[in-house]
């Protein structure tokens, strides 16, 4: 039997899951800091 | 004021925190990069093939070290979740709720290349084993804790739930971790030993193996760091420190 595709399949599973768990709360964070600039370019604006 | 208890207040306050957190996560993201290439390229590429398991040995260098971090990750949430429950450390919420998501991707990577190791050795993708068998029960412990945290309005009051939840579930390490002992099971008993010192695994094998040990504790490390710098900002998104940190002005 050729191991290759099951070596493969276990590297490629690893290599998805954890760079999903990596990006994550990057975008996570990318999405909470447009929120807040987004609110403090409100708050300037209602200032005046 | 005590050094420990001065180093408590200063672990518990926010921006303290977040500025150490951004200081320490690239430096632990850059040193498991470093160290997952060297390992897999020593796994994968220089160390010998099994002369029972063939090629299908390389996959221990990514399903070990995985399988390890799962019960590691979850002893570490339940102490963080004790410690907050305990002395209400709003950090150590954060940290606990931080790592449910970590360790349940290290559990389901231990799963699955299991379950791909196993189907050549093996004859089969699964079998209901007592050590695959409490490695699943693992899993859903990790969704159960996410799932309850995301589950109240109010996150202090999600988190001490989840903490709780954490603290029962230990019960399942030392039956993940004797289960080869205790029961006949298919799954094959430790090949390395950590008390005793004694390794049946050749020292061809071992270093790369331990390289991704270390690799994946720094992934761990960097990860838990990242997240809680989000979940910071999250919480703290009307304090002035994450407005200057927002403008550029420090952090």
């Amino acid at each position: 039997m050729d191991h290759t595709p099951f070596i493969i399949g276990s590297y490629a599973a690893a290599a998805v899951i954890l760079g999903w768990c990596a990006l994550a709360p990057v975008l996570r964070m990318r999405k909470i800091r447009g929120e807040i600039n987004e609110q403090m370019r409100r708050e300037s604006a209602r200032k005046g | 004021m005590s050094r420990v208890k001065k180093a408590f207040h200063q672990f518990g306050s926010p921006p303290w925190l977040f500025r150490f957190a951004g200081i320490l996560s690239p430096i632990l993201w850059v040193a498991c990069l470093g160290l997952t290439a060297w390992g897999l390229y020593w796994g994968v590429f220089l160390a010998p093939a099994d002369y029972l398991q063939g090629e299908s040995v390389r996959i221990m260098y990514i399903h070990v070290p995985a399988a390890w971090m799962s019960m590691m990750i979850y002893a570490l949430m339940a102490l963080f979740g004790f410690i907050a429950l305990v002395w209400h450390i709003r950090a150590t919420e954060i940290l606990a709720m931080a790592s449910a998501p970590i360790g349940a991707a290290f559990t389901l990577i231990a799963l699955i290349s299991g379950s791909l190791w196993g189907r050549p050795t093996w004859g089969t993708y699964w079998v209901w084993d007592a050590r695959l068998t409490s490695e699943l029960v693992l899993l859903f412990l990790y969704l159960g804790v996410m799932g309850l945290y995301n589950a109240f309005d109010e996150p202090r009051k999600g988190a001490r739930a989840a903490a709780l939840l954490a603290i029962v579930g230990v019960v399942n390490l030392p039956i993940i971790h004797f289960s080869v002992k205790w029961w006949n099971t298919l799954h094959q008993p430790a090949s390395i030993s950590v008390v005793g010192g004694s390794s049946s695994i050749d020292s061809s094998m071992l270093w790369p193996l331990l390289i991704m040990a270390v690799a994946t504790k720094l992934y761990y490390g960097a990860n838990l760091l990242t997240r809680t710098r989000v979940r910071l900002v999250e919480e703290n998104r009307n304090k002035r420190w994450v407005r200057d940190w927002i403008e550029g002005k420090k952090g």
